[in-house]
């Protein structure tokens, strides 16, 4: 096999000026309406401010970014063009067998090593609400990328309306709690199989479709949902929602003052504090999310997630081994919105009030950030990518404010540079070792 | 039947508007083959480059109101075709040889970054522009509720009429309609045929936004309310509107377009207004499930 | 063979639009045989597979499976899954489609999904690790690597699919029909990218799979010294109607076979065919 080199052509360094001032020209048309000015409302009509400091700053940064960026592509090249290899079989035998020696090592032992800061954290911030209410917000982004992992990354799904499962299952345990008097562990299997069962009544028909008619039916029924939360008065309370919706309780007993019937606190015989019953919802979510994690990866490792991740690769080639792709795909679906399902049912105890407007399209854009920018499939990605997704906003303002801004230009960024997402290494759910025993 | 003229004239104008916008869907689709989810965002740039131009012409003192829209027009059209580019050139084309779902992933993402590109420079309040041309004619009385059609509404359904004819000219009858449906036929063979692949593709791109910058102006123009979530809701019904007229279908476009500008505005009239846009997604949903190649769009056969 | 017929095909006719793609075909394929079939390309050899597997549903005509337990199925009025996991009819496709980031191994075992995903009980018995599903899973597994001994391709058991060379994604595609445990096995250019040694092997696998599998198998094939040496049977399709049938030896010397492949003029010149 003969090996043949592209001779490769390095820019001089007029040819990458004249580059970078092109997207500096770009940078500058597209800036002049959006950077350049704005209207500002001086009481009822609008008058226009102009901002050139900024755009100025933002056609040279454009100017330098582009430099940079053309010299870092340089280096990639350079370096990548060493390592190349000729493709044979050979060759390809002991890529894979690298890659099985490093094994999954070390993404599992960060795994372990991050619950177990997970189960810690309490321990050392039990009287910090801050910390405790991040980290259990940060842990239902983390079930929610989870769940959505399941149809995106691995079924290969664009599901652009997951917010509208994580909706059908909080507000089934508000309506349960509040008007039949249902308990968080009741209602949390109902919830899940509800959101189930919208799935599969949204992907049945649809799911025959393209990717990209689905993604758009999927956003189109997260907003069937939201609007009809909003306008559905008599049952959901319209715009102002539900509330005094019962937080969980422990086998039956709840986290009430002192000398309430049913209160945990007296039946421990110890102190009350609010912060009991924080810490308890930050262990319930985090237990949640756990069995959350147990189930997609053991489910991947099954035929039905095996199929999953064939429809994923060439459906053409699924119908061909006389795999059923609808009902491959709609299982996928189902299991997805039933995790997201679980996770609207702590949403709503956790809050104790819910609204329609915590469940508008850019939930679903920041649940699909986190599994894209944690790279698809990856289930450490996910954790990593909730954590800087919530994290961020809590810097500052400015970081709020510029964070959809940021993430969803990282997602342009990703899949043009890694479309499998940034880990995207994937293990494989069957490895063969020649001595006999199977892994 | 006062009433049902009055609906239908403001179902034509509206109509007119998700029409303009649906184009830009189709012929991107015909062209590449996929759905360019920032279309309904470049849509509302569009519509805040006409409101920072309406303010900057009202401070200048232009208070003649069809100089002024000419103006719009030229300057949100120029705009607004370069972010066009920059959309297909940044998310796009690079992606085109890649797996199936990276291209839908960054078009998601460039929808994202837009909306919030100008949340963050516009600044997240709605704009209030003063109406203009809400002068009109009055077309009949009856009783009490007079039938109106307003200098607006009739810009708008004129100039769609014109753009439409001028469009359909330009895709049927010039040199660059050919390669545009030559590139439509087979990507490759227009390519080894020595026509600059690319070019066409960015073309379109432009052209799409063009014609959304036309529909943003006039949107604008005529409801004076303008914020950076405009762009979703039209987005999905413009496409909605691109389906059922049959994707890849330009006069389906534009019929597509007018039934959902029709049937919301006879949906809000007659059922209910909290309801109306429930209204679009069930007729996309339901167009997708049983006729998914639209009124006038061609079946597609699964290459295998 | 056993000189009976495994399908029979009447009047098949495919249209697209204006383009009649397959023109009233009639065929019967032998069991426990190869059946090759030939023709220049745009033939409609392809669409003549998609038809048989259910991804295109034939304008007109038939095609029905002599199933030996099932009885005669009608192969037009299944969807694409149920005509390999009912009729089991498998085929393996012109321009190769493995789960590419799959290892080897794994694309194997998807092939037994139906069986496996029965064992597991909807994926219950397989979360609970039942006895009966963790046997089956091993099966599968026995089964995937004994095909993957057989066609020499243990070496890359755990190599991503899409990481492999040509040819060797050609034979992975082979085992992977094999796995679904084909009664007919459609071939769509199998030996289309492989080096004269792999074609030679590829000829022994044929003939083992026949002989000792008791495997049909249909051929589409433009490389001759595979076709005419293995197919016991040879259907020569132009323009998407059978032009000659019979032995390689009958095709060989066929006026029209010739006139086909070389042209119809005979002021022509001989074109070599670059396929």
């Amino acid at each position: 096999m003969t090996a043949i080199v592209h001779a490769h052509h390095t820019p001089t360094l007029s040819e990458r000026l004249k580059d970078a001032s092109a997207a500096a020209f770009i940078a500058l048309i597209l800036g002049i309406p959006m950077i350049g000015m704005t209207t500002v409302d001086q009481g009822g009509f609008l008058a226009v401010m102009t901002r050139w400091p900024q755009l100025a700053l933002f056609v040279g940064l454009t100017f330098a970014g582009r430099i940079l960026f053309s010299l870092a592509l340089e280096t990639i090249k350079r370096r990548s063009q060493g390592r190349k290899s000729g493709k044979s079989a050979a060759s390809a035998a002991e890529a894979a067998n690298a890659a099985l020696k490093r094994g999954t090592k070390p993404e599992s032992v960060i795994g372990w090593l991050a619950v177990g800061i997970a189960v810690a954290l309490p321990i050392f911030f039990s009287e910090d609400r801050y910390i405790i209410d991040i980290a259990t917000s940060v842990l239902i982004y983390i079930m929610l990328g989870w769940g959505l992992n399941v149809v995106v990354g691995l079924a290969g799904l664009l599901d652009l309306g997951y917010v509208a499962f994580y909706a059908v299952g909080a507000y089934t345990y508000a309506l349960l709690s509040t008007q039949f008097g249902w308990g968080f562990w009741e209602a949390l299997p109902v919830a899940g199989g509800l959101a189930a069962l919208f799935g599969v009544l949204l992907g049945w028909p649809t799911l025959r479709l393209r990717g990209d008619y689905l993604a758009i039916v999927t956003l189109g029924f997260g907003e069937i949902i939201r609007l009809l939360l909003v306008n559905w008065t008599e049952l959901s309370g319209g715009p102002n929602g539900i509330t005094s919706i019962p937080r969980p309780s422990v086998f039956g007993y709840a986290f009430l003052p002192p000398d309430t019937e049913g209160s945990i606190a007296d039946l421990l015989g110890i102190e009350f504090s609010p912060m009991h019953r924080l810490l308890f919802l930050y262990y319930l979510i985090l237990l949640l999310a756990l069995l959350t994690n147990l189930f997609v990866t053991a489910m991947r490792r099954l035929p039905l997630g095996r199929a999953w991740e064939a429809v994923r690769e060439d459906e053409i080639a699924c119908k061909a081994m006389g795999i059923n792709v609808t009902t491959v795909k709609l299982s996928a679906f189902a299991i997805g919105a039933m995790l997201g399902g679980f996770a609207g049912v702590f949403f709503a105890a956790r809050q104790g009030f819910i609204s329609p407007e915590s469940f508008t399209f850019s939930e679903s854009a920041i649940i699909l950030a986190i599994v894209v920018l944690g790279g698809m499939g990856s289930q450490l990605g996910v954790v990593l990518a909730a954590l800087v997704l919530v994290m961020l906003p809590e810097l500052g303002r400015d970081f709020a404010e510029y964070r959809m801004l940021l993430f969803g230009f990282a997602m342009i960024v990703i899949m043009v540079w890694r479309p499998g997402g940034i880990l995207a290494n994937r293990a494989p759910t069957l490895i063969h070792v020649p001595t006999g025993d199977k892994a | 039947m006062a009433q049902a003229l009055q609906q239908l004239i403001n179902g034509l104008t509206l109509g007119s508007v998700y029409g303009l916008i649906a184009i830009g869907y189709t012929m991107v689709y015909g062209i590449i083959g996929m759905i360019n989810f920032a279309h309904g965002d470049v849509y509302m740039v569009s519509a805040f480059i006409a409101v920072t131009t309406f303010t900057l012409l009202a401070a200048l003192g232009v208070s003649s109101v069809p100089l002024a829209l000419l103006v719009v027009l030229v300057v949100a059209v120029l705009f607004t075709s370069a972010y066009g580019w920059t959309v297909e050139r940044t998310a796009y084309r690079p992606l085109r040889n890649s797996t199936r779902l990276a291209p839908l992933i960054s078009a998601i993402g460039m929808s994202i970054f837009l909306q919030n590109m100008v949340q963050v420079t516009q600044g997240a309040r709605v704009k209030p522009v003063p109406p203009m041309l809400s002068d009109g004619i009055t077309l009949f009385t009856s009783g009490s509720y007079s039938v109106r059609i307003s200098s607006a509404q009739i810009l708008i359904i004129v100039l769609t009429v014109v753009l439409m004819a001028g469009f359909t000219w330009l895709i049927t009858r010039t040199a660059f309609g050919r390669q545009q449906r030559a590139c439509e036929q087979d990507r490759l063979v227009t390519a080894f045929l020595g026509y600059n692949v690319d070019r066409i593709i960015s073309l379109t791109f432009m052209i799409g936004a063009a014609l959304a910058a036309v529909a943003g102006v006039m949107v604008t123009m005529y409801y004076g309310v303008v914020d950076f979530y405009i762009g979703f809701v039209a987005g999905i019904k413009a496409f909605t509107a691109a389906v059922l007229g049959g994707v890849g279908s330009l006069p389906g476009a534009m019929l597509g377009g007018l039934i959902i500008g029709l049937l919301e505005s006879f949906w809000a009239s007659y059922l209910s207004p909290e309801y109306k846009d429930i209204g679009t997604f069930v007729i996309l949903i339901m167009v997708l499930m049983f006729r998914p190649s639209g009124l006038l769009g061609r079946p597609e056969v699964e290459k295998v | 063979m056993t000189g009976k017929t495994l399908l029979s095909v009447q009047n098949l006719t495919m249209r697209f639009g204006g383009l009649t793609a397959i023109d009233n075909l009639s065929l019967n394929v032998p069991d426990q045989a190869i059946t090759g079939i030939i023709g220049p390309n745009g033939a409609g050899k392809t669409t003549f597979f998609n038809c048989l597997t259910g991804f295109y549903k034939p304008t007109e005509g038939a095609v029905t499976l002599n199933h030996p337990t099932k009885g005669p199925i009608r192969l037009a009025d299944l969807p694409s899954h149920k005509v390999a996991q009912t009729a089991q009819v498998v085929r393996t496709f012109q321009n190769i489609r493995l789960f590419a980031q799959m290892t080897v191994l794994e694309n194997l075992v998807v092939a037994q999904h139906n069986a496996l995903q029965k064992a597991s009980m909807f994926s219950i018995a397989g979360l609970l690790r039942l006895p009966g599903y963790r046997k089956a899973a091993d099966e599968a597994i026995e089964r995937a690597l004994s095909w993957l001994k057989r066609l020499n391709l243990m070496d890359i058991v755990n190599v991503p699919a899409g990481a492999l060379p040509y040819g060797t994604q050609r034979r992975v595609e082979i085992a992977r029909a094999l796995c679904v445990n084909p009664l007919l096995l459609c071939l769509d250019e199998p030996a289309a990218g492989l080096n004269p040694k792999e074609s030679a092997e590829l000829n022994t696998l044929l003939l083992h799979l026949v002989q000792e599998e008791g495997v049909s198998i249909l051929l589409i094939e433009h490389d001759m010294s595979v076709v005419m040496n293995v197919s016991d049977h040879i259907c020569v399709l132009n323009y998407g109607r059978k032009i000659a049938e019979g032995t390689p030896a009958e095709i060989r010397v066929d006026p029209n076979v010739i006139k086909a492949y070389l042209g119809e003029d005979e002021d022509d010149q001989p074109v070599e065919k670059a396929s």
